[in-house]
């Protein structure tokens, strides 16, 4: 099952780091137990390790998506597409999987599996044995759609004041944290139901 | 896409500040008590998420709008789009104490799948999700068995016994196994009716036609996730859920805990699997739910293991397909697991899928999957094991050590799997040369990995190998571009960095004259023998600019630490020698990637010194080739790390304290080297290619010169004079332009102080050949005992004494 979900920026390679890598929106499914820690913790203080694991997933993303990036020679990525009608070509984004050790930011083992588009990054946080051609495949499916609900390839769109739609997407596409099977028919179903709940 | 705009408005969220807040949650309250849900409220709400999740602190919303924001989730009218947003913002407040969201049987299913998840990201701080759980097993319970919108539930369902195993009793689990079986078995077989025809419509046109599977024929069996249609009923969304969380079920549903046998006995029926014949399907009916829904399962696995098969029409559909061969495999496992009978009849079908996906590189994934349950079942499979891992091993990472995932699903399986490895770790431990491609290509990630890993590679025999192939792991990384680039796959993209161009060493990389090197570094397993690469180094010089060589550069620092403390467990007194020996002689053979060199040798220079404190006496018998070494030691600055450990590990251990056979030709000979390299440092000059030496090398090298002269007597007179003529040297003008003030006056002041010491000769064997009783563990880290307090001790203590004593 999936633990969070989350979409942060990716900074371009080759050019100077200003600014932070910023965390877009995140979801986290259901929440890991708190540690045994003799001290009583306020609610307060585990929603701010919640953010922070995030935070601390996002930017690890970046730097695996900024190495790949540099290893393979590509020029930095576009921070602006071409058109707002080119189909990023999801099956040659810059991709990957790493391992988080236990305590490290998360109190259990986890995999993190990642795409990057243009400027930003898509990553799902699992649990240790997942099946991960199944999670690739699901991050795919996702990506996809974000990118084209909410037409994100558009210049001047932002996905910060449209939590409503990622939110219905994810409800259908992975309820609950629940990597679903789709064959393609299902996802086209699913896909028309979620565009008559939230038109354009 | 990240704008300025989108950076400021982030911004603004951040700071907005509580007066501001306040303002905006009574507006928002204003909204949600008067049921506007319009366009307003929707803005304001979208508004209030981002508020609340852009920061990492904490906010204090009022009490009657989060109250609000409750209660407009149990709205029987409400839109879509508000109850999604109001479940995210209290989502995103949680864990929070203020919250009071309850369980409500009234509201539909799509909102209690919303108050789950605002519940179940509380932290289970009040059992909340075991009342998750229990409330949504009664709403199972309470409806009809082909109800609208049990899947909004089910998938809650499964958070809750993934997040808290043994949460549901006996019974209940017993009840879900039940439906889970009507579900995965008997979803329709007909394709779901459009929601409603319209008035012109035929009735035939309205008819729902047979499911298909992904290749277009009828469906031959019962539904599953691979079988399409146009649209689809409740109950074959239930079975695509059912499927999707059974594994997960399987593992956490029991009350004993995860993955354990029902009933004690089972362990007998390991012995006689091959003889079981489970009971038919027909007879299966009979069993016990749980047992039913293991038969179901496994009938399930079989089915998809035979839809994947077929050649899918659409590209989304055969990539399902290898996740369903992957998932079913993983389910078959974890069947046999809990009930042994499975285990034949998993068998034949797994080995023929086996012997399909061998031979399809697109199918290389499941090759994982596969090779666990052989090795897991291993025994009581009697399948030929071996040949599994010869191809696993052999032809995969040579052939496809360029796809990072498989990579880093390839070492997860090594790491995983090493528990089951038992007869076959050597295997893998000869396979570290394939196991090598996949570090070299994919650094990043799997650098972390490895050195989880190396424990478990690092073997005696091996050990010497391994080490050369770690120091020349860069230069794999740049071979492995260079025969990507000189045999490109027909893939859609390069492979190897399109940045860079290297024609002369792509040329060199097919000239004949250096096929047999090539060879030897693309080797798929260790073959004993080790070959000079330096001819190598200089061929691919070109490529150290590619950025994966660069990152592979800095990742083997890490890996030979690793490297070192695995290997210092396994090894005896004679690899020790030899592992002291490589690392030596290695030290100025090494790629010329920049910044790597430099980097080596400070690893390199500790752990020669970690060699010899675990093998105090390897001193004195590599003694000669400690001194070749030191005499041919040009570009005694470049190697200046190094040379200091050794220098300082000859004056710590060349004694009889550490080794009897210490002879004083030995001291003498050390002696008479060490001077001649000290006076070789003092006189270089530093030029635009020379750096400069460092200080601390004058100063060891002094330093031992005095700890040898405190053993061999002799030689005491020719040290204090040496001592004081670098004292002298120190002193002089000429010093500053090679060393900085503070270099200067560090070899002044230790000049002066060992001089002292050598006037007292018996102090001085004292002070710098301690006794083995005196040398504890602690005498280092003491800072009482320490050698250069000592020193200055007994300087003061002489310099006291000299004007009472003569001369």
């Amino acid at each position: 099952m999936v633990h969070a979900f989350l979409i942060h920026t990716l900074r371009a390679p080759n050019t100077e780091d200003t600014g932070l890598c910023r965390v877009l929106y995140s979801c986290v499914f259901g929440a890991e137990k708190s540690p045994d820690d003799p001290r009583p913790h306020g609610a307060e203080r585990d929603r701010l390790l919640r953010k922070e694991q995030i935070l601390a997933v996002a930017r690890q993303v970046e730097s695996m998506c900024r190495l790949q990036q540099q290893a393979s020679g590509r020029p930095p990525m576009d921070l602006q597409p071409q058109s707002s009608d080119e189909q990023v070509p999801l099956h040659e984004a810059p991709r990957g999987a790493f391992r988080l050790a236990a305590e490290n930011p998360f109190q259990e083992p986890r995999t993190v599996v990642w795409l990057g588009v243009l400027s930003l990054g898509f990553a799902l946080v699992l649990d240790a044995h997942e099946n991960l051609l199944l999670a690739e495949g699901t991050l795919r499916l996702l990506t996809r759609l974000l990118l084209d609900h909410l037409r994100l390839l558009a210049p001047s769109t932002s996905l910060l004041l449209r939590a409503d739609r990622i939110e219905g997407i994810l409800t259908r596409f992975l309820p609950h944290g629940q990597l679903l099977f789709l064959n393609d028919q299902f996802v086209q179903v699913l896909e028309k139901e979620f565009s008559a709940a939230w038109p354009r | 896409m990240f704008s300025a705009g989108a950076e400021s408005l982030l911004h603004q969220a951040r700071e907005i500040q509580d007066e501001e807040l306040k303002k905006f949650c009574s507006r928002i309250s204003k909204l949600l008590q008067a049921e506007d849900l319009g366009p307003d409220t929707l803005d304001s709400l979208q508004r209030l998420f981002l508020i609340v999740s852009a920061t990492k602190y904490s906010r204090r919303l009022e009490k009657t709008c989060v109250d609000l924001l409750q209660a407009t989730l149990g709205l029987s009218a409400c839109p879509e789009q508000l109850q999604v947003l109001c479940a995210a913002i209290l989502r995103e407040m949680s864990p929070s104490d203020s919250l009071s969201l309850a369980w409500d049987h009234t509201q539909n299913s799509r909102q209690l799948s919303l108050v789950a998840s605002v519940l179940l990201a509380q932290g289970d701080r009040n059992e909340e999700v075991r009342a998750v759980g229990q409330g949504v097993l009664r709403a199972l319970e309470s409806r009809q068995p082909e109800g609208p919108s049990l899947r909004h539930l089910l998938p809650v369902m499964a958070k809750v016994v993934v997040l808290s195993p043994g949460t549901l009793q006996e019974d209940q689990a017993t009840l879900l196994s039940k439906r889970l079986v009507d579900w995965l078995r008997y979803a329709s077989l007909q394709q779901g009716l459009p929601h409603s025809g319209s008035f012109f419509s035929t009735p035939r046109a309205r008819q729902p036609g047979p499911i298909t599977e992904v290749d277009g024929a009828v469906a031959t069996d019962f539904f599953t996730v691979l079988s399409t249609g146009h649209r689809f009923t409740e109950d074959q969304w239930l079975n695509v859920q059912a499927f999707s969380m059974l594994r997960a079920w399987l593992l956490h549903s029991g009350p004993e805990g995860p993955g354990t046998l029902d009933t004690d006995d089972r362990s007998e029926q390991e012995g006689s699997t091959l003889s079981v014949i489970s009971a038919t399907s027909s007879a299966s009916r009979l069993l016990p739910p749980r047992e039913r829904l293991r038969e179901v399962a496994f009938e399930y696995c079989q089915r998809l293991i035979e839809q994947s098969n077929r050649r899918a029409l659409r590209k989304g559909d055969s990539d399902l397909q290898k996740a369903c061969l992957v998932e079913a495999v993983l389910v078959l496992d974890v069947l046999c697991r809990q009930d042994p009978s499975f285990l034949y009849r998993s068998l034949s079908c797994l080995k023929a899928l086996h012997g399909r996906v061998r031979v399809d590189p697109a199918s290389v994934r499941v090759l994982l999957p596969l090779a666990h349950f052989f090795l897991s079942h291993g025994e009581a499979a009697a399948v030929d094991s071996e040949a599994v891992y010869q191809h696993l091993f052999t032809r995969i990472p040579a052939e496809q050590f360029h796809s990072p995932m498989l990579a880093f699903e390839f070492i997860q399986f090594c790491r995983d799997n090493l528990h089951l490895f038992s007869g076959h770790l050597s295997t893998l431990r000869l396979s570290f040369p394939n196991l090598f491609k996949f570090l070299a290509w994919n650094s990043p990630p799997l650098t972390s990995e490895f050195v989880a890993l190396l424990p478990a590679l690092v073997d005696a025999g091996t050990a010497q190998e391994m080490l050369h192939a770690l120091l020349d792991l860069p230069c794999l990384t740049a071979v492995l571009d260079l025969q990507l680039r000189s045999a490109p796959a027909a893939s859609e993209r390069p492979l190897w960095d399109t940045s860079l161009r290297a024609p002369s060493c792509l040329e060199a990389f097919r000239d004949p004259q250096f096929q047999a090197l090539f060879q030897y570094l693309l080797r798929p397993k260790a073959s004993g023998a080790t070959e000079r690469l330096a001819p190598l180094h200089q061929l691919l010089q070109p490529m150290a600019g590619c950025a994966r060589v660069a990152q592979c550069a800095q990742a083997v620092p890490t890996l030979l630490q690793a490297f070192f403390s695995a290997v210092t467990q396994v090894a005896d007194g004679s690899l020790i020698n030899q592992l002291a020996l490589l690392l030596l002689g290695r030290s100025d053979s090494l790629y010329p990637a920049p910044g790597y060199t430099a980097r080596v040798h400070s690893v390199l220079s500790s752990q020669f010194l970690a060699l010899c404190t675990l093998k105090p006496s390897l001193v004195v018998e590599l003694a000669r080739d400690l001194l070749e070494f030191l005499g041919s030691v040009n570009g005694l600055c470049s190697r200046a790390s190094l040379v200091t450990s050794v220098v300082w590990a000859i004056g710590e251990y060349l004694s009889v304290t550490y080794d009897r056979r210490c002879t004083v030709e030995q001291i003498n000979k050390f002696f008479e080297a060490l001077e001649a390299l000290l006076f070789e440092v003092t006189q270089c000059r530093p030029s635009a290619d020379l750096p400069r030496c460092p200080p601390q090398v004058v100063t060891v090298l002094m330093t031992t010169l005095t700890k040898l002269a405190s053993r061999s007597q002799d030689l005491i007179p020719r040290a204090s004079l040496l001592l004081s003529k670098m004292r002298t040297l120190a002193q002089s003008p000429a010093t500053s332009s090679t060393h900085s003030k503070e270099g200067a006056e560090a070899i002044r002041t230790r000049a002066t102080e060992l001089l002292t010491l050598l006037k007292m000769p018996s102090v001085a064997q004292f002070v710098l050949t301690p006794s083995t009783e005196v040398c504890s563990p602690r005498y280092h880290r003491d800072a009482n005992t320490a050698l250069p307090l000592a020193l200055r001790t007994v300087s003061r203590l002489v310099e006291r004494e000299a004007g009472l004593l003569p001369g």
